[in-house]
């Protein structure tokens, strides 16, 4: 959506000061071409990575020295682990201990890369909806697989809605193997809209407070100020919207309904 | 009519479908509202619950806004 052939366009929106959509542009940073496959090292990935860097640091130096009273990056480690335990353990139960590390991985990861797109100049990974697909479609196909590998062709049976009428059932079949598959869907698109409003609705604002210039720009500016909190809550919790509703569909997987 | 305009006037029609979405978070934070209200004990249990629902009623919102923007630049 916010590739390089898209840029050019302004949409009658020429004058405006900040393109709302440049910010969302990916760039080669080192161009590598193996077979024809076009695997350049981009800003997405370089955010990706450190994501992944300042996530293992953080949490390898902080609880290399453990201390029963711990220190302030410890408890800030602990908090988050018994944070995300606490997630796995209401809504997937206590067969959900073996997921814990990929869940944990999982929110973490997210986190951090809508965190860090709230950094100026930062680059939001997850406001692209390639990104998000992929992670949605490795949630939704591992959990099928577990949903057979644990019930066998059982696991059909998850489609059929107990205690309704047998003329129903026809339509709601449907309706459920429907609902099953735009589960990766909605939760990419979820997480890729809410990331890619935010920032637009954010750069827009930051144009208002160009065009209205020195006297009257200091009104978006202050609503700009809100927003911003605003956008680091919602990054905040769509992590946690993504890590629960993977718990939610490993908890189906796991015991039906 | 100019295959432009078209396209922007489709665009504002989808973001129509965000005032859907508003209807639903407005009625799940108020409910989540009144019930705790009436038994704060049980407010906090349902917290996760209450984020639940409002991220699934934002999503079918956000698929409009995105038509929207599929609308504005990619097609």
């Amino acid at each position: 959506m916010a590739s390089s052939d898209h840029t050019g366009d302004h949409h009658g929106s020429g004058s405006f000061p900040a393109d709302p959509m440049h910010q969302f542009e990916i760039k080669r940073l080192l161009d590598i071409n193996i077979g024809g496959f076009d695997i350049s090292f981009t800003n997405s990935a370089l955010f990706m990575l450190i994501a992944v860097f300042i996530i293992s640091f953080t949490t390898i130096i902080s609880v290399r020295k453990n201390s029963i009273i711990p220190s302030r990056m410890q408890s800030i480690v602990e908090l988050s682990y018994e944070f995300v335990a606490d997630m796995v353990r209401q809504n997937v139960g206590s067969q959900g201990k073996n997921y814990f590390p990929f869940i944990f991985t999982l929110f973490m990861f997210v986190l951090f890369l809508n965190m860090l797109g709230m950094i100026p100049y930062g680059f939001t990974v997850t406001s692209h909806i390639a990104v998000t697909f992929a992670l949605a479609m490795l949630i939704f196909i591992g959990v099928t697989v577990i949903g057979f590998v644990k019930h066998g062709l059982g696991f059909f049976g998850f489609f059929v809605p107990k205690g309704v009428p047998i003329f129903m059932l026809p339509l709601l079949v449907v309706i459920e193997v429907i609902s099953y598959f735009t589960r990766p869907i909605s939760l990419s698109v979820r997480l890729f809209a809410n990331m890619m409003a935010g920032h637009t609705m954010l750069k827009v604002f930051s144009g208002f407070v160009i065009l209205m210039g020195f006297l009257g720009g200091w009104l978006p500016l202050a609503v700009m100020v809100a927003f911003t909190g605003l956008e680091i809550l919602i990054a905040f919790l769509q992590a946690y919207v993504f890590a629960i509703l993977t718990c939610i569909y490993l908890n189906d997987a796991l015991h039906m309904h | 009519m100019e295959p432009e305009a078209a396209k922007l006037i489709g665009a504002g029609i989808a973001c129509i479908a965000l005032a859907g979405a508003g209807i639903g978070i407005g009625t799940i934070f108020g409910n989540y509202l009144a019930g705790a209200l009436r038994n704060p004990s049980a407010a906090q249990s349902q917290f996760p619950n209450l984020l639940l629902g409002f991220a699934l009623a934002e999503a079918t919102g956000l698929f409009g806004l995105v038509v929207a923007l599929i609308l504005l630049f990619v097609l």
